[in-house]
């Protein structure tokens, strides 16, 4: 199993962004009234962010950091790594990440890459940019997000509502006193199915004929180039890995559930999270939810909730968290970590 | 282990639901409005009263709230 501990990391900043437009659940074409309530009750999505045509995750995400360094007055020379967690990149290549590293104006000494993962990519993405700043890297950008909401189909009433966009930059450095964080990744290739735009690259490549949708269901229509979700499957393996992926975390950093302040898990749906808390027995109060305005933003979801339900303990406060991102892959991932007090904001693209 | 009280934790999970309307032959897909929500609530009141985790194949082949009853006795034993 992929436990290990990384020491000598410290969080300088979270910013997230989300786009100024709001969509409401209520709203929903496919929606009748009494399937609107029930699918509040069940996902706890009541509105949620979409962007427009031309703006792409990597927009958020920039305009998410642009800010942070300009509020941190981070000297841009000690980035000196870029990593770009996204399902939704601006091209089929170059990187994303490269793009942004010119458009951040940060130095060619930048090393910039792209991670293609999407609910547990958070936590996969402060791994891989915190083994690289203890290899000898002062500074790195962490850029997560997705622009979920172009992947689905409008006459899919299993998919089209649960997605919002969102971008987010979290800036971290060396610190030899910062405290060690605890990770516990893993991954099943054998639910690749369960979550899937099966048509659009190499194994299937995107023609035209597959655009025609085909109806599964009642309000289920979709093409082969739409984003494909068994809701029944993923909720199955949210049950039944998420609440173990935590407390073997917990276990391996010598932690009692008790010690954490916050846990902070991938927004998905409501019932997931509160499944999970239930077999963890842990206190509402200590599962922040952000779902309820923005919907599942994917990777942003864990970034976004601290920006926007821990906004104000985490500028003041030292705080013990756990986060726990879970989805597409599959792939999940549990880090226990401690960060503040640092600046966090959430900003509105207009 | 008793049938009333799955049948009392669904009715109460389900809002929209009378009290007193299920019974251990009625088939839970014919609930009025029954949707693949449903099926998330049902999987996750299960796990929590039960610490049962219906698979999505078990679900598909019950029909009444005896099958799924039936089910849960057997994971249970």
């Amino acid at each position: 199993m992929a436990k290990f501990s990384i020491d000598g990391i410290k969080f300088d900043a979270i910013y997230s962004c989300v786009p100024h437009r709001k969509v409401k659940s209520s709203d929903y074409y496919h929606f009748s009234e009494a399937e609107s309530l029930l699918f509040e009750k069940t996902t706890g999505i009541k509105e949620r962010r979409v962007a427009s045509e031309e703006i792409t995750c990597s927009d958020l995400c920039y305009r998410a950091a642009e800010n942070l360094l300009k509020d941190t007055r981070v000297d841009r020379g000690e980035i000196e790594v870029l990593i770009f967690v996204s399902q939704s990149p601006d091209h089929f290549l170059p990187s994303t990440a490269i793009i942004l590293q010119e458009r951040l104006k940060l130095p060619q000494n930048c090393m910039a890459f792209d991670i293609n993962l999407g609910c547990s990519g958070y936590v996969y993405g402060l791994s891989v940019i915190s083994s690289l700043l203890k290899n000898g890297l002062k500074k790195g950008l962490l850029l997560v997000g997705d622009k979920s909401t172009i992947s689905t189909s409008f006459n899919d009433k299993s998919t089209h509502p649960l997605f919002g966009d969102a971008g987010t930059a979290t800036l971290l450095s060396c610190d030899e006193q910062a405290d060690s964080m605890f990770f516990n990744l893993q991954s099943d290739g054998s639910g690749k199915d369960a979550i899937i735009i099966e048509y659009g690259h190499s194994r299937f490549p995107y023609n035209k004929y597959i655009d025609e949708e085909i109806e599964y269901d009642p309000g289920i229509k979709r093409s082969r180039n739409h984003l494909a979700l068994d809701g029944v499957k993923v909720f199955n393996f949210a049950l039944k890995e998420v609440a173990k992926s935590i407390n073997q975390c917990l276990e391996y950093a010598q932690i009692s559930k008790e010690k954490v302040d916050f846990f902070v898990l991938h927004q998905a749906n409501k019932l997931i999270n509160d499944s999970v808390r239930k077999k963890m027995k842990v206190t509402e109060d200590k599962f922040p939810m952000s779902i309820s305005k923005f919907g599942n933003t994917s990777s942003a979801s864990i970034p976004l909730t601290i920006s926007v339900s821990l906004q104000e303990q985490i500028k003041k406060q030292h705080l013990t968290l756990l986060l726990s991102g879970f989805g597409v892959g599959l792939s999940w991932a549990s880090v226990s970590l401690k960060i503040g007090p640092i600046p966090v904001k959430l900003i509105e693209y207009d | 282990m008793e049938i009333n009280d799955l049948i009392k934790y669904i009715e109460s999970e389900f809002d929209e639901l009378p009290k007193g309307t299920l019974q251990p032959e009625t088939s839970f897909r014919e609930i009025e409005g029954w949707s693949s929500m449903h099926a998330l609530l049902l999987i996750a009141l299960v796990d929590n009263h039960y610490d049962v985790l219906l698979t999505g194949e078990e679900l598909k082949n019950a029909v009444t709230i005896r099958d799924l009853f039936l089910i849960i006795v057997n994971r249970k034993s």
